[in-house]
C-alpha cells in the first residue's frame, strides 16, 4: 500500500471518514504520521473554538474582578481561582462525572425538551471545559494588564469627555490588549498544549476518533517503541507553535503600531506548564 | 476497621458512612494523597538541582556544555509535557532494561527489537519477575520522580538563568575588584543573590508541580485520581457497601484538595518572598527598608 493511499485512507480518520479499521500490524512511519496527523485536526479544534469564545469571557471576567462592586468582584475572584487552582485533568473529569448525571432523555424546559446526551461527548464537553479554563487563566493576565494602564491614557480619555463604554472602548480595551498580549500569547500556546488531555481523561474516544496524542499512544501501545510516535506528536505541535507566534506576533505588531519600534514589547515564551 | 464494621448490611445512617470510610481501599485512598505529597516533597529538590545544573551548563564558557544546556532547557519547550510524560517512562523503562541487558547477557544472541516485541534476557527485567508488588510499585514510582524532575528540571532551568542573568552586574565587579575568583563570586555573590530574582519563578513552577501531579495517573501508579475512580463507580450488591456512581462526589474532594494545596502554597511563598527580599537591591526590599526605617 502506498503512501498516498494511506493519506486517502486516514487522513481524515480522527472526524470519522475514510478506513474505519485502525492499522493493526506492519505499522509504517507513512500510517504513523497520517494518522497523527489527522489526530491534530481535533487539537486545532478544540483550541481555536476554547480561544475564540474564552476571550470574550476573560475579558468580562477582567472587568468584573476589576470591578467596585463585590457582588462582581467576588464571583470573578472565585471563577479565577477555582479554574487557576486546580489540575485541569480533575477539571475534566469532574465536568464529565457532571455531564452524565445529566438525565439522559433530556431536561424539560418551557415545554421543549432539551438534549442533554451530546454534553458528555468530548467535542462538546471537553471544549466548554477547555473554554472555562482559558477563560479564568486568561481573564488573569487581562486583569493584570487593566491594572496596568497608563494613568495619562485614563485621565486623557476623562479630559475629552470619554465616559462608559466609548472610554473602554476606545482607551482602556485597546491599551489592556495591547499589555497583555504577550503572556496571552503564551497562554494560546499552552492551551493547545493542554488540549492534549482531552482524551486521557474522563470524556472518551468514540470510534477510535481521538486526537492526536491518543494516535499517538494506540502506536506506543502496539509497537512497544516509544521513540517514532511520540516525537511525531512533538513535532506537529513546534509547528503549531510557530504557526501560533508568527500570527501572535503579527496581531502584536498591530496593537503596537503607533509606538516608536523600539517600545515595542517583544513576544517572549516563558515557560508554563501543566494547568 | 471498628469492630461495629462486622456487618455492614445492618448499619445505615452515619454509622455506615463511617464504616464505609474507613474500609480497607478508602484506607489505600487516604495513603496515595500521601504518595502525592511524598511525590511533590521528593520532586522538587531533584527538579531544582537539574535547574541549577542545566542553568549553570547554559552559562558555561565552554560551548559543548552550554548547548548541552541550553538544549536541555529548549527540550521541554512547544511540546505538550503530557507527551514527555508518556514517552520519558516508556524510554527510561526500556533504556534501563536495555543497558542491563548488554551488561549480563553479552552472549544473547536474539535481536532485543524483535518487529513489535521489546525483549531482554530474563537477568535484565527491572525489576526482576520474581520481585514482590511493592518493588514494582517503587520502581513505578521512582520512574515518575525521574520524569518529572526531568520536565520540571527544564523549567526550573530557565528561570534560574533569568535569576542568575538579573543580580546586578556590579555586584559582580565589586567582587571581582576586591580579588575573588571567578569560582569564589559564583558561590558568594552570585547564587546568594539569584535567589530572590527566581522566586516570582519558581512560586509559580511549584504551583505548576502541583498541578501536574494527576498526570501520575497516567505514568501507572496508583494515585489518587485512580482511587477515585475505582472507589467512586458504582458498587453493586455484591459488594458489602454498594452505592450508585459517586465518581463527582470523589472528584469534588480532589477538586478541594488541590484547590487547598494551592491556597496554602501562595501563602506560604508570600511569606518567603518577603523573607528573602529583606535587604535585597529590589523595590520590595527597599520598601521594607522604608518601612522599617520609619523617621530615619
Amino acid at each position: 500500500m502506498s503512501c498516498w493511499e494511506t493519506i486517502g485512507d486516514y487522513a481524515l480518520r480522527s472526524i470519522g471518514i475514510g478506513e474505519r479499521l485502525l492499522p493493526r500490524s506492519d505499522f509504517t512511519l507513512c500510517q504513523q504520521v497520517t494518522l497523527i496527523g489527522s489526530g491534530m485536526l481535533w487539537n486545532v479544534y478544540f483550541g481555536v473554538l476554547a480561544l475564540a469564545a474564552g476571550f470574550f469571557l476573560a475579558t468580562g471576567l477582567a472587568l468584573a474582578k476589576a470591578a467596585q462592586s463585590r457582588w462582581l468582584r467576588k464571583p470573578a475572584e472565585w471563577f479565577i481561582f477555582v479554574f487557576r487552582g486546580s489540575p485541569l485533568f480533575i477539571q475534566f473529569f469532574l465536568a464529565y462525572e457532571i455531564f452524565v448525571m445529566l438525565p439522559r432523555t433530556g431536561i424539560e424546559l418551557f415545554g421543549i425538551t432539551v438534549a442533554t446526551s451530546w454534553t458528555t461527548k468530548a467535542w462538546a464537553g471537553a471544549l466548554f471545559v477547555l473554554f472555562l479554563n482559558t477563560a479564568a487563566y486568561s481573564a488573569e493576565i487581562f486583569y493584570g494588564a487593566l491594572q496596568s494602564v497608563p494613568k495619562g491614557d485614563t485621565e486623557a480619555a476623562d479630559a475629552y469627555g470619554m465616559t462608559g463604554w466609548t472610554r473602554f472602548r476606545r482607551v482602556l480595551w485597546p491599551t489592556m490588549l495591547r499589555l497583555a498580549w504577550p503572556a496571552y500569547t503564551n497562554e494560546a500556546i499552552f492551551l493547545f498544549h493542554a488540549t492534549t488531555l482531552v482524551y486521557f481523561s474522563g470524556f472518551p474516544a468514540i470510534q477510535q476518533k481521538g486526537d492526536a496524542l491518543y494516535y499517538a499512544q494506540y502506536f506506543a501501545d502496539r509497537t512497544f517503541n516509544p521513540f517514532v510516535p511520540y516525537p511525531i506528536v512533538a513535532g506537529y505541535f513546534i509547528l503549531l507553535t510557530m504557526l501560533l507566534i508568527l500570527l501572535f506576533g503579527a496581531m502584536n505588531r498591530r496593537l503596537n503600531r503607533h509606538l516608536a519600534p523600539n517600545q515595542r514589547p517583544r513576544l517572549k515564551l516563558r515557560p508554563q506548564l501543566v494547568r | 476497621m471498628f469492630a461495629s464494621c462486622a456487618d455492614p448490611s445492618t448499619l445505615h445512617g452515619p454509622a455506615w458512612l463511617l464504616c464505609y470510610l474507613t474500609t480497607g481501599a478508602h484506607i489505600a485512598f487516604y495513603w496515595s494523597f500521601v504518595t502525592v505529597l511524598v511525590l511533590l516533597v521528593v520532586t522538587a529538590p531533584v527538579a531544582l538541582a537539574f535547574g541549577f545544573a542545566g542553568a549553570v551548563a547554559a552559562r558555561s564558557p565552554v560551548w559543548p556544555v552550554r548547548i548541552l544546556g541550553r538544549g536541555y532547557m529548549a527540550m521541554v519547550r512547544g511540546v505538550p509535557d503530557i507527551v514527555f510524560f508518556l514517552f520519558f517512562v516508556i524510554a527510561l523503562d526500556q533504556g534501563i532494561e536495555w543497558l542491563l541487558h548488554q551488561v549480563r547477557c553479552p552472549d544473547w544472541t536474539e535481536p532485543v527489537r524483535n518487529g513489535l516485541e521489546f525483549r531482554v534476557c530474563p537477568a535484565a527485567k527491572v525489576p526482576p519477575g520474581n520481585a514482590a508488588q511493592i518493588w514494582h510499585q517503587l520502581y513505578g514510582f521512582a520512574l515518575a520522580v525521574f520524569t518529572f524532575a526531568l520536565v520540571f528540571g527544564a523549567f526550573a532551568a530557565n528561570v534560574l538563568l533569568g535569576g542568575m542573568q538579573a543580580v546586578p552586574r556590579a555586584q559582580l565587579e565589586t567582587a571581582e575588584a576586591y580579588g575573588m575568583t571567578q569560582r569564589q563570586v559564583f558561590r558568594r555573590i552570585l547564587v546568594p543573590q539569584m535567589w530572590i530574582y527566581a522566586l516570582p519563578g519558581l512560586s509559580n513552577l511549584w504551583l505548576i508541580l502541583i498541578k501536574a501531579t494527576p498526570l501520575l495517573f497516567l505514568l501507572g501508579v496508583r494515585d489518587i485520581v485512580y482511587w477515585a475512580r475505582e472507589l467512586g463507580g458504582t458498587k453493586t450488591s455484591a459488594y458489602s457497601f454498594p452505592h450508585p456512581d459517586w465518581r463527582l462526589y470523589y472528584f469534588l474532594a480532589l477538586l478541594v484538595f488541590y484547590l487547598c494545596m494551592t491556597r496554602v502554597s501562595e501563602i506560604l511563598l508570600g511569606r518567603l518572598t518577603r523573607n528573602l527580599s529583606r535587604g535585597q537591591a529590589t523595590a520590595a526590599g527597599e520598601a521594607q527598608r522604608k518601612a522599617a526605617g520609619g523617621a530615619a
